[in-house]
């Protein structure tokens, strides 16, 4: 006699493809990532996507309004604004996502290390990122960048990432730091210590990949920060020097003197402010939410 | 906006007129901007207009420009003065009625003392003015209302330099006790006494009653506020405020305030004894190759970017070393055959580039030194990377505050910088100052060695024959800018705006000048 075993099938559930399923659940995010990928696209083929050099004068188009040949108009020297809206782009994210990395990777190594030792180490540690916190972000960037000045390597000023990276650094080393502190109990951490591995090597390849969801959700909220002050700055002479085409700068300048007659010189690169800000943002938080367990539920 | 301007243009031609119809009327206290806050109190020691706005009401000078006749000049505390036939002795007669402030009687001794420290300042006085009045070899006092210079060589431009609004007079006893003492405090002979200087806010001063003219000053009293901010003065003077800015307000500014404040503004505009200068500094390579300072000059195209940079900054006119317009200045048919100024700007370009092709630096890439100040800096610097991109040199564009400027300027920590020409007057010996060699003339901020321009300089200098002179700036100026080691970009505009109740202030080619306030009323 035989016997034959019942065949039992299994109706796995079906997978979503990663990008569809954050479509579905984080419409706005969706949006907000479509916004940051064209604008890095036009960052990066931005001498292909603009019609005009951003740099070159044109004094017999000067405060064009906006039409055909000058989607977004001209400014006081004849630039075509749609070019330099398009050029900031490349300056605005060069500058946002290296600020932010620098000052989120600093701040992420600064919190784990922190945690990690504990004691003494740490009570420092938080006493330093106290004071730092104790200063608003534009003001504490507003002195870095007076103290160094400018330091210009590649048409990119490492001054300028460094003082908008600074303030930045002891947010995201509290955020890094509360998180690190639970991984540090944890039985792998134990055993790994227990195994003898040195310091480092426990931080960076045991601890450190436990933090990466909350540090990427801030780097790239921080992005949109870093944006917002690279613009702040630039406004207020602190940043980028013209003639390169800076969103903040290009609200600054004869842009005060002619708004009045020609409003479209500070219309557009304020929009485009507005949109990177607000993409980064809203990227930033869906993010949070496609992380967090507890909003799955 | 053209239509608003021209109408300011018209209010402001019809100033005098409507001056000298009227009576100056007594009383009032003149409320002024100053965009900058001076850095001393000693005139000897600076060369900002934010020092004279300032000071120059409390102080006399020996003799001063006469704006109604400039660039004549007209004594100020000297009643009358006579010139020897060989040019080498000056014999002041001084007025006799003239007090100090603190009631003190004023004597020769007072200018023998003041220009003593000019020319040969004590340990610790800082004096920017020792080489101009280097020529004088003695002074001397016969009696208290008589001063005498006697020069170790003629010099044709000694009467404009005793005429400078920097000279400012100071008592011989303070002197005597403290050479510090004008830098620490405020006393001289002029129309209005201190009252007070609020850092960062203000400094006031009211009426000197016992002023040796009779009837002056008309003011009881001026304050001068110190904004910082364009924005925030424009504001100021619209909302009445402030009265004046007697400095320069942009062509867009200008604009604004016709619009905003309609009949009640005054325009007033002049060209401007201020210029825009290119320096190369001659100690860097490639800079010291005379193929690539030509050809960076070469490519600029003055005569279009005067055009357009004429409505968005106050950068307006092509020139030599010496003032469009101003007596010697070197006519446009002349001016257009140096390099660089030449009008066929496609071929001043092809030149350009095959200049730097020989010197070897085709693909020419450096950096260029700047100020933050927008007016008319910000414009000049984005100007001129355009132009130099366009025969593919590749600037980076490095913007300073004014100390870090002026410090990278002075030590010569730069390769190519937008520098500046401060002239108070007209005169070819002050305004070729700058181009001479560096070790002679440290303001030369190209640091360039050139025995030929000095030569030329001393000679012109020494001259006492206007045609003779004449032809010496000529080879000094062709010299200068076939070599240019500092090439002008443009020359300035001034544009002055005031309130229609300032009445008896007088415009002039110079911010420096005509800041004592004597003659000004208010017509309300």
């Amino acid at each position: 006699m035989t016997t034959t075993a019942p065949v039992i099938t299994y109706a796995l559930p079906k997978r979503r493809h990663p990008v569809v399923a954050f479509t579905v659940a984080q419409p706005l995010g969706a949006i907000a990532f479509v916004v940051i990928v064209v604008m890095i696209g036009a960052g990066i083929f931005a001498p292909w996507v603009a019609p005009y050099d951003p740099v070159a004068l044109d004094f017999g188009a000067m405060l064009a309004p906006p039409s055909f040949e000058h989607w977004f108009g001209t400014d006081a020297f004849g630039r075509d604004i749609f070019s330099r809206v398009i050029y900031g782009a490349r300056t605005a994210l060069t500058i946002g996502f290296l600020s932010s990395f620098v000052g989120c990777t600093l701040g992420a190594a600064l919190g784990v290390a922190s945690a990690y030792f504990g004691g003494r180490i740490d009570l420092v540690t938080q006493g330093f990122v106290d004071v730092i916190l104790s200063f608003p972000l534009i003001v504490l960037a507003l002195v870095v960048v007076a103290m160094l000045g400018k330091f210009v390597v590649g048409g990119v000023d490492l001054n300028l990432i460094l003082a908008i990276a600074i303030p930045i650094l002891p947010k995201v080393e509290r955020v890094i730091r509360a998180a690190a502190l639970s991984v540090r109990e944890m039985p792998y951490v134990d055993a790994a210590r227990a195994a003898g591995y040195s310091n480092m090597r426990i931080i960076f390849r045991h601890m450190s990949p436990n933090v990466a969801a909350p540090y990427l959700i801030m780097l790239t909220a921080y992005i949109a920060q870093a944006i917002l002050l690279e613009a702040s700055l630039s406004f207020l002479g602190l940043g980028v020097t013209e003639p390169t085409p800076a969103w903040g700068l290009m609200l600054s300048g004869n842009a005060s003197d002619f708004y009045r007659e020609a409003p479209w010189m500070i219309l557009f690169p304020g929009l485009a402010i507005s949109f990177a800000v607000f993409a980064f943002n809203l990227f930033g938080d869906s993010l949070r939410d496609w992380f967090d367990p507890r909003f799955k539920t | 906006m053209k239509k608003l301007a021209f109408i300011g243009l018209v209010a402001a031609l019809a100033l005098p007129a409507t001056t000298n119809a009227q009576a100056p009327k007594k009383g009032g206290t003149l409320v002024y901007a100053i965009s900058a806050e001076t850095p001393t109190y000693d005139c000897s020691a600076t060369d900002t207009y934010a020092g004279l706005h300032f000071l120059a009401p409390f102080y006399s000078t020996l003799l001063k420009f006469d704006l109604a006749k400039y660039p004549g000049v007209m004594g100020d505390l000297a009643e009358s003065w006579t010139i020897s036939d060989d040019k080498k002795t000056y014999t002041f007669k001084l007025r006799q009625n003239v007090t100090w402030h603190d009631g003190s009687p004023f004597s020769s001794a007072d200018i023998k003392a003041t220009y003593d420290r000019l020319r040969n300042p004590p340990t610790g006085v800082v004096s920017t003015r020792r080489a101009t009045f280097a020529d004088i070899a003695s002074i001397d006092t016969p009696d208290a209302n008589t001063v005498v210079f006697k020069l170790s060589a003629v010099n044709p431009a000694m009467l404009e330099h005793f005429a400078s609004p920097w000279n400012c007079v100071y008592s011989a006893a303070k002197l005597k006790d403290d050479p510090q003492f004008p830098a620490k405090q405020v006393m001289g002979t002029g129309a209005f006494k201190f009252v007070e200087h609020v850092k960062g806010s203000h400094v006031a001063g009211a009426r000197n009653d016992k002023y040796f003219l009779p009837d002056r000053p008309y003011l009881d009293g001026f304050k001068g506020v110190f904004i910082l901010q364009p924005a925030a003065m424009l504001n100021a003077l619209q909302g009445g405020q402030v009265m004046a800015e007697f400095r320069s307000v942009s062509p867009a500014e200008r604009d604004r305030l016709v619009q905003g404040m309609g009949d009640k503004l005054r325009i007033e505009e002049s060209s401007w004894t201020l210029n825009i200068l290119i320096a190369f500094n001659t100690e860097k390579k490639p800079f010291d190759d005379v193929r690539v300072r030509r050809a960076l000059s070469l490519a600029l195209d003055r005569w279009g970017g005067s055009v357009g940079l004429s409505r968005t900054s106050t950068l307006r006119q092509v020139g030599g070393l010496l003032r469009p317009g101003s007596p010697m200045a070197t006519p446009e048919a002349d001016l257009v055959k140096f390099p660089g100024f030449g009008k066929d700007i496609t071929a001043n370009r092809a030149e350009a580039r095959k200049l730097l092709a020989e010197a070897g630096v085709p693909n020419l890439k450096f950096e260029l030194v700047n100020r933050t100040i927008a007016q008319p800096y910000t414009p000049a610097g984005i100007y001129v990377v355009d132009q130099w991109r366009q025969i593919g040199v590749e600037v980076q564009h490095k913007q300073m505050e004014t100390s870090p400027y002026l410090a990278a300027l002075n030590a010569g920590n730069y390769e190519v910088a937008i520098d500046f020409s401060n002239l108070f007057m007209d005169e070819p010996s002050l305004a070729l100052a700058k181009y001479v060699s560096f070790d002679k003339a440290p303001e030369n901020r190209s640091r360039a060695i050139d025995r030929e321009l000095d030569s030329l300089y001393e000679k012109q200098n020494r001259s006492t024959s206007d045609a003779e002179r004449l032809g010496f700036l000529r080879q000094f100026e062709a010299r200068m800018l076939n070599q240019a080691y500092q090439v002008p970009l443009l020359w300035w505009h001034r544009i002055v705006p005031t309130n229609k109740i300032v009445m008896g202030w007088q415009m002039s080619p110079s911010h420096n000048l005509g800041q004592d306030l004597v003659n000004v009323w208010l017509n309300q």
